[in-house]
């Protein structure tokens, strides 16, 4: 028994800590465990697809055109002959760039907004938040489709798509996660001694809030997949001949009676890669409510 | 409820329906190009194009532009005409609102038939291989992009078993089975996924409920375990379930637009991307303006039943 305690007594600051007791319980999470394996692969793919792909995603061969899955083709080829393996690798660093930039730039400027909403409140929080409101009542990828008819066909204009249809999302998951906060001892302690809004949002209130932020970051990651993939599929996104997965399934539904694998593997992908983030974003929501855990348990 | 809460949502809803007006106003004035050069094609001289500019009235101020455009839509239904057909958008909104409407209710049907019972029934049994089946079920169904989901059941059920076919749309008047099995597929490709998501739902609903001192006490009491589910449990979980319905409509609607695509149903998702493709930009107005509008209706709608139904829940 003493030599357990030994063991697992504190022997630095960082093994005490909140960061560490966190770490711990997440790695015995089932569902946060799964769903990070499976997006640091694919993480891996697409930062390394070029490196991993065993053929030029767009070089074309009319003479292995609808080759079926073999060692040579392991997903099989397209109608110009093109390995669609190497495209489903490559086409994973189009929906990852597109993913991750887009939920950056509109989780930047949501939780931005949603603290300014919510810790100031009053008028402020009546504007931004009526104006979210009226972002919110386009559906989503009607919305995504309408930008895209502003700003025109492309992958970068589709992340800015993407975007603005979520920044709605992250403000309110932040508004209501500031007022929560905002009225709380050491909140108050820190306006006491002086410190400025902007210090106090960003030093105290922020970090305090942000839980629901990242649960949402997840899940919005693989709603980005999600509406890359079908903004490509519409011919709004990538264009040919750059491969991506939306374009891939788009390119591949007129052949699937003679060629499904054009249409699965790319499919598969994306599912895939939506599964892990909403793995995580589940798992995490687990491990960083435990209010909902319980209930949902 | 209040009658003050649920003026002040009528005047939110207002509110938010007069940004929505203003930004979807914003489309024309926002997209590099003019929409008379559209109408003409790159050929037209400048001449023609001043034309029709004056014709189309775009040379006027934005704001009487706005209050005309908008004073049109309220007062005679008035969308404008298209710059591809020439016909007046009106027409063309009328005949595809209710076909985006029914799909949706129907994918809605398809997707309780899914989630009522296998939500129930992973709840009566937690931790079983039941409950498993549904939790996988429930996540992979939420991974499946729809559009994919829509493209496998084509192949499935209209190319290879030709059961049913693959696109199109029959109006009712020329028959319940044509006008069903166009139907079918679309709706179970949006079902399945709600379903899949409300499953999740129904189940924790029925898990919070089951927990309860009052079900305890009607089982103490001796009564038969279909009683207690049946009257107890279900009819207060229905508070939840019912709620859960209405927020998945606005997810639902989101989904119709990109299944309207797949399947060529006439709806008001499909208007609007072969509207952007072919940059006709009134019509691409008029069916964002509607979608927008029947979106933040159905989610007030939502927000008064769960005051209605819920007499706990009070607002302010």
């Amino acid at each position: 028994m003493s030599t357990t305690i030994q063991k697992t007594a504190p022997t630095s600051g960082f093994r005490n800590g909140p960061t560490y007791r966190f770490l711990r319980r997440a790695l015995r999470h089932r569902l946060v465990v799964s769903g990070s394996v499976i997006i640091v692969l694919l993480a891996v793919v697409a930062v390394f697809g070029r490196q991993l792909a065993p053929y030029d995603p767009v070089a074309m061969d009319f003479g292995a055109q609808f080759a079926p899955p073999s060692w040579q083709h392991p997903f099989g080829t397209d109608e110009f002959g093109r390995d669609v393996f190497s495209r489903v690798l490559y086409g994973a660093a189009v929906s990852f760039q597109v993913a991750f930039i887009a939920v950056a730039i509109s989780g930047t400027l949501g939780v931005f907004l949603g603290a300014v909403a919510g810790f100031f409140g009053g008028w402020l929080d009546e504007v931004v938040m009526r104006f979210m409101d009226i972002l919110f009542a386009f559906p989503a990828v009607l919305l995504a489709i309408t930008v895209m008819a502003i700003l025109g066909r492309g992958v970068g204009n589709a992340m800015i798509a993407i975007a603005i249809v979520y920044i709605p999302i992250f403000a309110r998951v932040t508004r209501g996660a500031v007022i929560s906060v905002r009225g709380l001892e050491y909140v108050n302690a820190a306006r006491a001694l002086g410190q400025g809004n902007g210090a106090i949002i960003v030093k105290h209130v922020l970090p305090n809030a942000l839980a629901p932020v990242i649960v949402q970051t997840s899940l919005s990651l693989a709603f980005a997949i999600l509406a890359e993939a079908a903004l490509s599929f519409f011919g709004l996104g990538t264009q040919p001949p750059d491969p991506s997965w939306g374009r891939m399934l788009s390119e591949g539904r007129a052949f699937l009676q003679q060629a499904p694998w054009m249409g699965i593997f790319p499919g598969l992908a994306i599912m895939l890669s939506v599964l892990g983030f909403n793995f995580l974003g589940d798992g995490l929501r687990d491990l960083l409510d435990p209010r909902l855990k319980q209930m949902v348990k | 409820m209040s009658l003050r809460y649920l003026l002040q949502r009528l005047g939110t809803l207002l509110l938010v329906l007069f940004g929505v007006s203003v930004l979807t106003f914003a489309i024309i004035p926002l997209i590099p190009g003019d929409p008379a050069r559209v109408r003409l094609g790159v050929q037209a001289t400048d001449e023609n194009v001043a034309a029709v500019r004056r014709q189309l009235g775009l040379d006027r101020p934005l704001v009487v532009q706005y209050v005309d455009w908008l004073g049109g839509i309220v007062t005679r239904g008035d969308f404008g005409t298209s710059l591809i057909s020439d016909q007046p958008i009106s027409r063309e909104i009328g005949r595809r609102l209710p076909a985006t409407l029914t799909l949706a209710f129907a994918a809605l049907v398809v997707g309780l038939l899914i989630a009522l019972p296998s939500g129930i029934i992973s709840a009566l049994r937690p931790g079983s291989k039941t409950d498993l089946g549904v939790s996988v079920f429930s996540q992979v169904g939420v991974s499946i992009p729809d559009f994919w989901m829509g493209i496998l059941l084509v192949v499935l059920f209209a190319e290879t078993l030709q059961w049913l076919p693959s696109s199109g749309f029959v109006p009712i008047s020329q028959g319940f089975w044509p006008w069903l099995s166009h139907l079918l597929l679309p709706a179970v490709t949006i079902g399945i996924i709600s379903g899949s998501i409300m499953a999740r739902f129904v189940r924790s609903a029925m898990l919070e409920m089951l927990g309860h001192d009052y079900v305890r006490t009607a089982r103490a009491k001796g009564l038969l375990e279909r009683v207690v589910i049946g009257k107890h449990v279900l009819r207060n979980a229905a508070i939840s379930i019912v709620t859960i319905v209405g927020l998945q409509m606005a997810t639902l609607l989101s989904a119709v637009v990109v299944v309207e695509i797949i399947f060529a149903w006439p709806g008001l998702g499909s208007l609007a991307l072969n509207a952007t493709l072919q940059r006709d930009y009134p019509t691409l107005q008029a069916a964002v303006l509607m979608s927008a509008v029947a979106f933040a209706v159905i989610n007030l709608l939502t927000d008064l039943s769960y005051v209605l139904l819920d007499p706990s829940v009070e607002y302010a």
